[in-house]
């Protein structure tokens, strides 16, 4: 819930600030910027990288930057690129190994990152992707010595989420648009009367880099202005999960017609997997040089789109797209429940957006319960 | 120490070009590999049987048939390289054309030719081992299968659609963003998404990945502006046999 | 040391089982991992070549045993391993066979080929305790004769237990039953009723098997099977040892009957 203290007020000139303070303190600012027509997170060497002016239109399988005249840097959503990419990267050496001359062998454990990164301006439903990996991968009985690496120590500006795209749906996960918990410091984007932002504190490290800021306390006004975009937002939202407990959706629709159909559509590109902020799974595999006496042992992203992911002695046990589908669906709304104690999915949108063949994980939601529907006595 | 040897069929020679662009990494292991046979780089030729045959191109001609037995018989391992060995190649855009016809146009004395009227994959003459896709392929597919072959693992040669490697570079997909046509999610892997990289949509030299949904590209293509020929014309660009079936008549 | 690095352990024993299957015996070359219970699983590794889930098929003193077939190119490896070679070793990972909860049962242990490495330690502790447990039937099915594991040990077991075993195909002078090892369920001198079952193999095998246990009046409750899924980091951190909602390096392999029933009912989960 919302602090406490007065929130503090601060100038659109003030995000310059607020990259120097970061980065005076040891930071890597990973920020939104504008590249190859799209707002994707990078690591940013100041706010002038920041995507002002840009917004973001998607819809299934869509995705197109578009220019705006109010200067706007926090108005885009669903960008292809998520805070999982700095935390879990797409490739990380788990170990290596070398064989000595006297057939022993020497063994490295992954290399720890020399950075430390600050998001900036990431949305509350990326806050709560991170909450997510963060159980997934560092919450069991085997801490990802990778993932911690990066995420021990990161700090976080998020963004409330003022402009929704049209194919999120936070709403329905509970994950946004506004910000609640997971962050040091969370400032909403205020443009009528002014380009500003409205910045509070979540945690002694975030209190202590806004003080820091120039920055002038918020007045009533400006605080009841940050409330109502935020709940405009949450107004906007124009796409929502059955009202209903997802993971019993899931299980009960296991045998369901639809997968047959929505396998009709689906390319098994993966790149849902690819974009999901808190799709985690990965592959490893060997890597040798010509002399062989060197190993790697390297992971990188993978998906349970592709055939070899469920690969036994024998064969694949997910041959067809219909299985395929089932799984990552079913994992990310239903099994994820069982598994981590929470859902899988955050509502971002990005699948959606990023399915070059536009299939919606809404609609999907929604036939599966309608067909369930049909079936009830 | 294992035998190498390099073979062209019916090709361009650059995906043995792309040999002869490891070479600093092939110094690396001049003595555990023993170039037996590679015309492109040396005239030395050291007779058989070889521990690993790479194979370029095509079999266009009936005594490139009986080589091809030869060399499989002459080989452990034997590794094909790239579309041509692959799927036939550009040149199997003559399988399903009037060969004579094709050369009569472009030879002045076409009775000179002495070819067959197909263009075919390595494949579909001998067992092949392993396959190296791509025109050309990649070196670091190359480099992975040579050094996997010295260890004694599998080569790591993904079968999945070339949208994994674009997602974990960091691209940004030319389709969603900018409407660009591409064949990249019902292409093999393997290039690293070099096109994607450079907002081209892919054209899909890879030939297709493991579970290509034909009717589902073409939707995807017919919804960013082609027409049924300009879908054919993707298709046949470079892996045109091994792209028959996912095309199929859904352009 | 954490789970993600192999730990180096020496072959200090290397018997073999088959044409291509070995049991090897594992010293560690420094600091020892955890000591291994009945069910549960190493992920082992060949230098340079990769590395795969393995269970533990007993142990001698402290060193754990690995039994391993030859069938692709890391387990080729750790196959062609002589004594003396290093290979590395992470876990234990995964859960273990419910052995104390057959105290005064009668015993039911079914294998289909390398199913039977799993299962031994369960038979070695049943028979080092024998006077906890009722009758013991071992029943192992294999495709051919020259499959069948253990041969040594089965003699062994056969003085304290029924030990029955099939093939899919008779060869070699093989004068045993020919068929599924199913078929050898309702032969066994034991209470079904009052019975705990261990089952490890293919997973239409179990299926079936299973079955033909409950259709003998074998309680669901007390079946236990061991799952097999594509396990890759053995930590639960790479998704692909999904089976519904279990992640089989972290709540399975074995988990009781109950539970797989419904996973194991739907294709291509």
């Amino acid at each position: 819930m919302r602090s406490e203290e007065t929130p503090r007020l601060i100038g659109a000139d003030g995000l310059g600030a607020l990259f120097t303070a970061l980065r005076d303190r040891g930071y890597t600012v990973v920020g939104p910027t504008l590249r190859d027509g799209a707002v994707v997170l990078a690591e940013l060497d100041s706010a002038g990288q920041l995507p002002s002016g840009w917004s973001a239109d998607t819809e299934a399988g869509r995705y197109r930057s578009r220019r705006r005249e109010d200067g706007a840097v926090f108005a885009h959503c669903a960008g292809p690129v998520s805070a999982k990419t700095f935390v879990h990267p797409p490739r990380a050496r788990l170990w290596s190994a070398d064989r000595n001359p006297d057939g022993s062998v020497s063994a490295a454990g992954p290399d720890a990152p020399a950075k430390r990164f600050a998001f900036v301006g990431v949305h509350p439903c990326d806050i709560a992707a991170l909450g997510v990996l963060d159980r997934v991968l560092a919450g069991g009985e085997h801490p990802d010595p990778v993932y911690t690496a990066r995420r021990d120590g990161t700090f976080v500006v998020v963004a409330e989420c003022t402009e929704p795209a049209a194919t999120c749906f936070c709403t329905s996960m509970g994950t946004g648009p506004a910000a609640t918990a997971g962050f040091d410091i969370a400032i909403t984007e205020l443009l009528d009367g002014g380009h500003r932002f409205l910045a509070r504190g979540g945690s002694p490290a975030g209190t202590e880099v806004l003080a820091a800021l120039p920055s002038v306390p918020a007045g009533a006004e400006d605080t009841a202005a940050a409330t109502a975009a935020v709940e405009r937002a949450a107004a906007a939202i124009s796409r929502h999960m059955p009202d209903e407990p997802l993971p019993a959706l899931m299980t009960a629709s296991r045998e369901s017609p639809r997968w047959a159909d929505v396998a009709s559509r689906c390319l098994t590109c993966g790149n849902c997997t690819m974009v999901c902020p808190t799709c985690f799974c990965t592959s490893t595999e060997d890597v040798t040089d010509l002399t062989g006496q060197h190993t790697e042992h390297q992971r990188h992203w993978d998906s349970c789109f592709s055939l070899d992911f469920s690969y036994l002695h024998g064969g694949p046990v997910r041959t067809s797209t219909a299985s395929r589908y089932r799984q990552w669906m079913s994992h990310k709304l239903g099994t994820w429940q069982e598994q981590f104690g929470m859902s899988g999915c955050v509502g971002c949108g990005r699948c959606i957006a990023w399915c070059p063949a536009g299939i919606d994980i809404t609609e999907e939601a929604a036939a599966l319960a309608a067909a369930r529907l049909e079936d009830a006595p | 120490m294992i035998t190498l040897a390099v073979w062209k069929f019916a090709s361009c020679d650059g995906c043995q070009l792309s040999l002869l662009d490891c070479e600093d990494e092939l110094l690396a292991v001049a003595g555990q590999v023993r170039i037996a046979h590679f015309l492109e780089a040396s005239r030395e030729v050291l007779p058989g049987p070889y521990d690993v045959s790479l194979v370029e191109g095509s079999i266009t001609t009936a005594a490139d048939a009986e080589r091809i037995r030869a060399i499989r018989d002459a080989s452990r391992v034997l590794v094909t390289l790239g579309a041509c060995a692959n799927a036939g190649g550009i040149q199997a855009l003559r399988n399903s054309a009037d060969v004579a016809e094709y050369a009569s146009a472009v030879y002045a004395r076409p009775d000179y030719l002495d070819t067959l009227a197909t263009s075919t994959p390595i494949a579909a003459h001998v067992d092949v081992d392993y396959e190296l896709h791509g025109c050309p392929i990649d070196k670091g597919q190359l480099l992975e299968t040579i050094t996997a072959l010295l260890a004694g693992r599998k080569p790591n040669l993904p079968a999945h659609s070339v949208c994994f490697d674009c997602k974990r570079r960091n691209n940004v997909c030319v389709v969603v963003a900018h409407g660009e046509p591409c064949l990249g999610p019902v292409t093999r892997a393997g290039c690293g998404a070099i096109c994607p990289a450079f907002g081209r949509g892919c054209f899909g030299c890879f030939g297709p990945a493991e579970t290509p949904n034909g009717p589902a590209e073409a939707d995807l293509l017919r919804a960013h502006g082609m027409s049924g020929d300009d879908i054919r014309r993707l298709y046949r660009t470079f892996t045109v046999s091994a792209f028959a079936e996912v095309a199929g008549d859904a352009s | 040391m954490n789970a993600v690095v192999p730990v180096p352990h020496r072959i200090v024993d290397r018997r073999v089982d088959t044409a291509d299957t070995v049991t090897v015996e594992l010293a560690p070359v420094g600091e020892a991992l955890p000591a291994f219970r009945p069910g549960q699983f190493a992920m082992l590794t060949a230098y340079g070549i990769g590395d795969v889930p393995i269970s533990v098929s007993g142990r001698h003193g402290a060193r754990p045993l690995h039994t391993i077939r030859a069938v692709g190119a890391v387990t080729r490896a750790l196959h062609d391993a002589a004594p003396g070679d290093v290979i590395g070793v992470r876990g234990p990972f995964g859960t273990a066979w419910d052995v104390a909860s057959a105290a005064g049962h009668d015993v039911i242990v079914v294998a289909g080929g390398i199913g039977l490495a799993p299962l031994r330690p369960v038979v070695e502790r049943v028979l080092a305790d024998r006077s906890a447990f009722g009758r013991v039937a071992i029943l192992a099915g294999a495709r051919e004769p020259a499959e069948l594991l253990y041969a040594d040990a089965r003699r062994q077991w056969a003085t304290q237990a029924q030990v029955r075993t099939t093939v899919d195909r008779a060869a070699d002078g093989w004068k045993g039953p020919v068929g599924l090892v199913t078929a050898l369920i309702p032969g066994m001198d034991v209470d079904h009723a009052a019975a705990a079952a261990f089952v490890c193999g293919p997973e239409a095998m179990m299926w079936f098997t299973v079955q033909a246990l409950l259709e003998r009046g074998v309680p669901a409750a007390r079946i236990q099977v061991s799952l097999e899924r594509n396990m890759r980091c053995g930590l639960g951190w790479c998704g692909h040892c999904q089976l519904g909602p279990l992640l089989l390096c972290r709540d399975g392999p074995v988990v009781g009957y109950p539970v797989a029933e419904p996973l194991m009912r739907v294709r291509e989960l």
